[in-house]
């Protein structure tokens, strides 16, 4: 089923008889749903882009790759920086902007400008039972009613299926710089990014790759980079040697997960208080690891079907199977929010129809 | 503004509530002497008065917990209560309701600058969330102007802004975590010193909610570095329309500015009246603020500078020191005080594409002679976010009623271009019978789900966001 407009997907969900499987460009789903394939790529084009207002609106099916050359003509971008995870998860395809939503899909910059969820301020989609519903709008300051554009992304489809979505947008900057330390061990580098991200001087990525090294950037008019960078570079001086490195040409790796991608095993993702990552790495005993946000993301690569999550126990935050086979891809939810998701789910869909028991643990 | 009858059911049986709340709060947490339940009547939305039955105020999640587990099981309405600063009737009460304060719950529970976060309990003004970090160089970034009195727990429920929020995003992109209790009494935990909680985002849909999804007595929030400085500077047009051409110039020229202030001639002559801050006479003013080391504001001072130029300015007025910065916010800073110095007024809140920013202001001048009120305008320029403050003489029969009705068309017109009812502020109650004009039915149904899902009694804050007609059988039930 490829439906071209709303209306017609609306009328396929309406008339659906069994579950279905929502899916956009297939490029970064994770988990099992079972189903026909809902293919939503049909629900494609730019709706309205005003540089003016830093706002675009597009239906859900339209390429990221389309969104994102029409932005680059105008000296603009998504901010939260949209991981491309094909290399990963080993899909072809074309990322399509209502999957980024889905999908929260948020890259490094999320520590500064948040997430895909922050740039969003207007969603349209069609509900399990059919229904047209639209929420937020094309402005940046909206508190009227309640948020359902927050609740939409991230929500993978099990909620509903997007038509359009909303965003604003930032200048892509001047200028860019990577600052590198080398050497640090994973104590040694979630502090240098704390110190780093707890700094005046706008980080907006902080990453380490261990064996590689530690990744600091720095965005923003020339002038400004070149003093940011060297103010850093005498701030993290306690940590060893930084080299400075021109340019941001580095950060599509971290984004993309590039060092597992061409090794087998298990991909997890975990949310976690920065300060506590190493430690949770410790206890994991994972085959590699890539730490983004400060710390506060770490990649981790394990052996398939490792119980990842027997081996850490109970830790603040979350953790994610986005590659490998098997249940269990989300992490179970304490009992009173349990309650709440499934109360959510029971409402927008009913029949329990839309990428069904995607989500449950 | 109509409100529910109160339930006569709960009127008769105020002593035995009174009785049971004591039971689980100490003496002095419950109010329910009809002279000093008068002190929680109404908001900052004054028009509209109610005492209520009783008011608890509370110390703990725990006491917060106990108190909505009693008023569940006897069928009381609650209305949750921060500082009581909202502009839109948020937390007025109705006769047969238990106004819930959280002013006593004001403690810091954690703070943590490796980690870049700070909890508290939900009772804590705005301000003295910055004021915990800010001796050691940190501050808590969405700035309402009632932030010296507004307490978090409304912030969250009304998703509140500020004047830096084109930077650093309104309370809901500063919120990592809350301690939420039900209505029965649940006590639950969404999100926590970490990004993006897992699961379903019901952290974005309560942050926003109006206090009708659940009691949130403790929050966790980012703190962020404070930048090295900040300078503002002040521009001067001939017309509305040549200002709102700048302001889309310097967005689409990759300045990301703090703030864009903008002012109309109204507003500046009455500030000028009242605060004397030294502004030019003229159509409309800006003012642009910027962060940074000094030469990273130079430099971006200087680009906005040769934007505003070829917009012929009447006057571009830079900050040589503390004392000149100050100036320039001075009159900005007092437009609300200088407003209700003239006149009684009532401040709206619509959010419009920066876009239709001089169709819209041309629009507010014509509706406004046509019914005989005057508006001035002063809005957050670089979101779209509008506060058109119409004046008018609540002594005077029927002014309200005029003003009132101004006040909807203007909210009508922001919808009508591609914008929303309240940007910063809330429905409360009064948008709440403008709901229809920015959503079909299908949309409110939608976000009535919601609640019914936390709230299934609806019986925390039943009144307000939605209009009665639409929520008549849900409070019925």
């Amino acid at each position: 089923m490829r439906p071209a407009t709303e209306a017609e997907l609306a009328e396929i969900i309406a008339a659906a008889t069994g579950p279905m499987v929502v899916r956009g460009g297939g490029t970064r789903g994770i988990g099992e749903a079972p189903g026909a394939v809902l293919d939503c790529s049909g629900l494609s084009g730019v709706a309205l882009y005003e540089p003016g207002a830093l706002t675009l609106v597009a239906r859900a099916g339209t390429r990221l790759s389309e969104v994102e050359a029409l932005l680059a003509a105008q000296g603009q971008r998504l901010a939260f920086e949209v991981p491309d995870l094909r290399g990963l998860l080993g899909r072809q395809g074309e990322s399509t902007l209502g999957g980024v939503v889905a999908a929260n899909a948020s890259g490094p910059r999320r520590v500064q400008v948040g997430a895909c969820r922050d740039s969003l301020i207007g969603v349209r989609f069609v509900d399990g039972a059919g229904t047209v519903i639209k929420n937020g709008g094309r402005v940046m300051k909206n508190v009227t009613g309640y948020d359902l554009v927050k609740l939409m992304a991230g929500s993978w489809g099990t909620l509903g299926v997007l038509s359009e979505v909303s965003f604003k947008l930032l200048p892509v900057p001047e200028a860019g710089a990577t600052l590198i330390l080398h050497g640090l061990s994973d104590q040694q580098a979630v502090a240098a990014m704390a110190a780093a991200l707890g700094s005046p001087f706008e980080v907006n990525g902080a990453a380490h790759w261990p064996g590689e090294g530690t990744f600091l950037r720095i965005e923003g008019f020339s002038a400004s980079v070149a003093y940011r960078a060297e103010r850093l570079r005498a701030h993290l001086a306690r940590f060893g040697a930084v080299e400075v490195e021109p340019g941001t040409a580095r950060w599509p790796a971290i984004r993309d997960v590039a060092p597992f991608q061409d090794r087998a095993g298990d991909v997890w993702r975990l949310s976690v208080k920065p300060s506590e990552a190493p430690e949770i790495v410790a206890r994991m005993e994972a085959e590699a690891v890539l730490y983004d946000w400060g710390g506060g993301l770490i990649w981790a690569l394990c052996a398939e079907g490792c119980d990842l999550r027997g081996r850490l126990g109970p830790f603040q935050g979350h953790a994610t199977r986005v590659r490998g086979a098997g249940p269990g891809a989300f992490q179970p939810e304490a009992p009173a929010v349990a309650a709440l998701t499934r109360g959510l789910r029971a409402k927008f869909d009913p029949r329990g129809i839309l990428n069904t028991g995607l989500m449950d643990a | 503004m109509e409100m529910p009858l109160p339930d006569s059911m709960v009127l008769g049986a105020k002593a035995r509530i009174v009785a049971g709340l004591r039971q689980i709060l100490p003496a002095d947490a419950v109010i329910w002497d009809e002279a000093e339940t008068r002190a929680y009547e109404c908001d900052a939305l004054t028009a509209y008065r109610c005492p209520p039955l009783v008011v608890v105020l509370p110390r703990s999640t725990e006491e917060v917990a106990a108190v909505l587990r009693l008023c569940h099981a006897e069928g009381v309405p609650v209305v949750p209560r921060g500082s009581g600063t909202s502009l839109a009737g948020g937390a007025l009460p109705t006769a047969d309701c238990v106004v819930l304060g959280v002013a006593r719950m004001t403690a810091v529970l954690d703070c943590d600058y490796d980690n870049r976060f700070i909890r508290v309990q939900t009772g804590r003004t705005n301000l003295s969330v910055t004021g915990a970090v800010e001796a050691d160089g940190f501050f808590y970034a969405p700035d309402p102007s009632s932030q010296l009195a507004c307490a978090i727990a409304g912030n969250i429920a009304m998703n509140s802004g500020g004047a830096h929020c084109l930077k650093y995003g309104v309370t809901t992109n500063n919120l990592l975590g809350v301690t939420l209790v039900q209505m029965d009494g649940t006590v639950v935990e969404i999100g926590g010193p970490y990004l993006d909680a897992g699961g379903l985002d019901l952290l974005g849909v309560i942050c926003g909610s109006e206090g009708q999804l659940g009691v949130v007595t403790e929050a966790t929030l980012r703190i962020l570095p404070k930048p090295e400085g900040a300078r503002p500077v002040l521009v001067g047009f001939n017309s509305n329309e040549v200002a709102g051409e700048c302001v889309s110039d310097i967005i689409k020229a990759g300045v990301l500015p703090v703030a864009i202030e903008f002012m109309d001639r109204p507003c500046i002559e009455a500030t000028e009246a009242f605060a004397k801050a030294g502004y030019p006479m003229c159509e409309a003013l800006l003012i642009v603020e910027v962060e940074g080391s000094p030469a990273e504001i130079d430099e971006q001072l200087a680009l906005i500078k040769a934007i505003a130029l070829r917009h012929d300015p009447v006057e571009f007025r830079e900050a040589a020191d503390e004392d000149q910065a100050k100036r320039i916010w001075l009159g900005r800073k007092s437009a609300f005080g200088a407003m209700g110095q003239i006149n009684d007024y009532m401040c709206l809140d619509g959010t419009i594409p920066v876009s239709s920013l001089p169709y819209v202001l041309r629009r507010i001048g014509e509706m406004s002679r046509a019914i005989g009120l005057d508006v001035a305008n002063v809005f957050h320029a670089g979101d779209g976010n509008m506060h058109p403050l119409i004046l008018f003489d609540a002594n005077k029969p029927g002014d309200l009623e005029r003003c009132e009705a101004l006040g909807a068309d203007i909210l009508r017109l922001c919808v009508e271009v591609g914008g929303c009812l309240t940007g910063e502020h809330g429905v409360g109650i009064e948008k709440r019978d403008l709901m229809g004009v920015q959503f079909a039915p299908e949309d409110l149904e939608a976000q009535l789900k919601v609640k019914d899902v936390f709230d299934p009694k609806w019986l925390l804050n039943p009144a307000k966001v939605f209009p009665l007609s639409v929520t008549a059988s849900r409070r019925a039930a």
